[in-house]
């Protein structure tokens, strides 16, 4: 008699080819010192996307694939280049340690405000994540003995890489740096892909599809959720090592709610269903930064003003757009 | 032993009691269906089962074990699955992969990140065999939200399945489905009873399912339990007529 009502929903982002927007992205990151100066770039330029695609990234972890907002996520990216910049600056001047320092700092503190957080949902699950990252703003802040208060913390610089029976230069060759920094988000992206891939990866994408359903398979939505979140912060602090061993600089603005919010803005302009949408999201964003800001201090509005109208006309993002393009 | 025993729960929200006092007794292998008008206590009394929340008062024992205040996730290890009356799925994902979540769950890999090739082929039987018993093959790399609303309710059937219920709760099957649906899912849950034994229990509006599958009925009317029996004792209660069955015609 009645037939169904098929109900209609967007079709998720599966491109044909999965691992051609892979390829082509690696293809383009490793010849940048070739191609970016002919276009006007310089090297650090792409070496601020890297780091800010990672952390939008990481932040993706969640928003993209646990389905749950952070707009506190700039706290474990400072947490991560403070980490970095002390243990450079008092403990040894070691630049893999100067990551780990990074990463356990804001996975620690990450975690810990994690297990509290992931007991809220939704917009309070956001406001909570927004008081935690300015707690930890304004502590940075304020401890000037250790962190240098507002001046941020100086006086510490990356160290070269001793590989054993080599030893690299990242200290002063920007292109050897890049290098550096591609090979660190080669491996965080690829373990991140990995994660997505894997059962626990399968219940954060159940849990982003229909939390009731996940909870009535027996899937403790709170513990994965609070495991999603450590994971991101981790992540996210080890891009903000990177950045301090970037610019050799740690400032309490890394952790402040704006930068938090350039992440929210990176990674929906680049596509949060997208593995790499954030990616292609901090790019566009640090060139717009880059070349608005050379003529005109209110550079943010035109930001603002691409970033509404991608979302007003490419709601899935700039490469969520790009890749339903070439389904077949 | 019964599979499930409900001692005199009861569920108060506020001064409303939806639920007052209701016990029930499902044995194993049985098949139960639970009727009554609108309002008259029959989710609210499932919720109190399946965990969704706790009663005001009562006993719920599963298979010889007090779960009353116990979590969804605690019920679920114990054998416990359900589906409701609004299908809850993972729209944007295919039946498959529906499917997958809830057998990864079910053989305790949830929390793994990364899993071997003899697990992987254990995980592909299981929704190999999920994907059978409710007849899905077909459609298994389709995404559910494209599917008909009664193929959607399969699969959220088939997720359920995964767990390898002992007892498997359905809230309104047929809900919502034209007449082709409606035999459809009844067939299905025919096919679990009969030949694979599942216990169920189930709500349900559509009288001819009701009357077709349970071995036992249950009726509850504004939160009380009004009667209890065969089918053939609830067609021919009184009490019922008036109440419920009266008033539909």
């Amino acid at each position: 008699m009645s037939t169904a009502t098929t109900t209609a929903v967007t079709t998720p982002v599966m491109p044909a080819r999965p691992w051609l927007t892979t390829a082509i992205i690696f293809a383009a990151l490793l010849t940048v010192p070739v191609w970016l100066p002919m276009l006007g770039g310089y090297t650090a330029l792409a070496g601020r996307v890297l780091v800010l695609g990672l952390a939008a990234m990481s932040f993706n972890l969640l928003l993209g694939f646990t389905g749950v907002m952070s707009f506190g996520h700039a706290a474990y990216f400072g947490l991560g280049a403070y980490g970095a910049g002390l243990t450079l600056k008092y403990i040894a001047p070691s630049t893999p340690l100067a990551m780990v320092g990074g990463v356990l700092l804001g996975g620690i503190l990450g975690s810990l405000f994690g297990r509290l957080i992931a007991q809220r949902r939704g917009v309070y699950f956001a406001m909570v994540t927004v008081a935690f990252g300015q707690i930890a703003f304004y502590v940075t802040y304020s401890w000037d003995s250790l962190t240098g208060g507002y001046d941020g913390l100086r006086g510490f610089s990356r160290a070269p890489l001793n590989l054993g029976f080599t030893t690299i230069d990242i200290t002063n060759n920007s292109t050897y740096f890049y290098y550096f920094l591609l090979f660190v988000f080669a491996v965080a992206t690829g373990l991140q892909a990995l994660l997505l891939a894997s059962p626990f990866g399968r219940t954060l994408v159940a849990i982003r599809e229909n939390e009731r359903r996940a909870r009535f398979l027996g899937i403790p939505i709170e513990r994965h959720i609070w495991m999603s979140f450590s994971i991101s912060c981790c992540f996210t602090a080890l891009a903000g090592a990177l950045y301090a061993l970037l610019n050799n600089f740690a400032d309490p603005m890394g952790l402040h709610y704006s930068l938090s919010g350039e992440i929210v803005i990176m990674t929906v302009m680049g596509g949060m269903r997208a593995f790499w949408g954030p990616l292609i999201g901090a790019a566009l964003f640090v060139v717009l930064q880059d070349y608005i800001s050379s003529m005109t201090v209110n550079w943010m509005s035109f930001v603002g003003l691409i970033f509404v109208l991608v979302v007003l006309f490419f709601p899935r993002g700039l490469l969520g757009m790009l890749q339903k393009g070439t389904q077949r | 032993m019964s599979m499930l025993d409900i001692r005199n729960v009861t569920k108060q929200f506020g001064s409303l009691v939806a639920v007052n006092s209701v016990s029930m007794q499902v044995a194993a292998g049985e098949l139960r269906a639970i009727i009554g008008p609108n309002g008259a206590g029959k989710t609210t009394f499932f919720n109190m089962i399946s965990g969704f929340f706790a009663p005001s008062a009562g006993d719920i024992v599963f298979d010889g074990t007090t779960v009353t205040k116990l979590a969804v996730a605690e019920r679920v290890a114990m054998g416990m699955a359900r589906t409701f009356q609004i299908t809850e799925i993972f729209p944007e994902l295919t039946v498959r992969e529906n499917i997958r979540i809830g057998v990864e769950s079910a053989l305790g890999l949830r929390q793994r990140f990364w899993i071997g090739a003899t697990q992987k082929a254990e995980v592909n039987r299981g929704i190999d065999e999920a994907l059978t018993q409710t007849g899905l093959t077909v459609s298994a790399d389709r995404l559910v939200g494209e599917l008909s609303h009664g193929d959607q309710r399969a699969a959220e059937i088939a997720t359920a399945l995964t767990l390898k219920p002992r007892l498997l709760l359905l809230d309104e099957p047929t809900a919502g489905m034209g007449e082709h649906e409606t035999y459809a899912v009844a067939n299905l849950i025919r096919r679990l009873h009969k030949n694979s034994a599942y216990t169920i229990v189930l709500i349900e509006h559509d009288m001819r399912v009701v009357f077709n599958l349970a071995d036992k009925i249950t009726v509850l009317g504004e939160g009380k339990m009004l009667a209890e029996g065969t089918p053939d004792e609830i067609a021919a209660n009184p009490i019922v007529q008036e109440a419920y069955l009266g008033k539909a015609e």
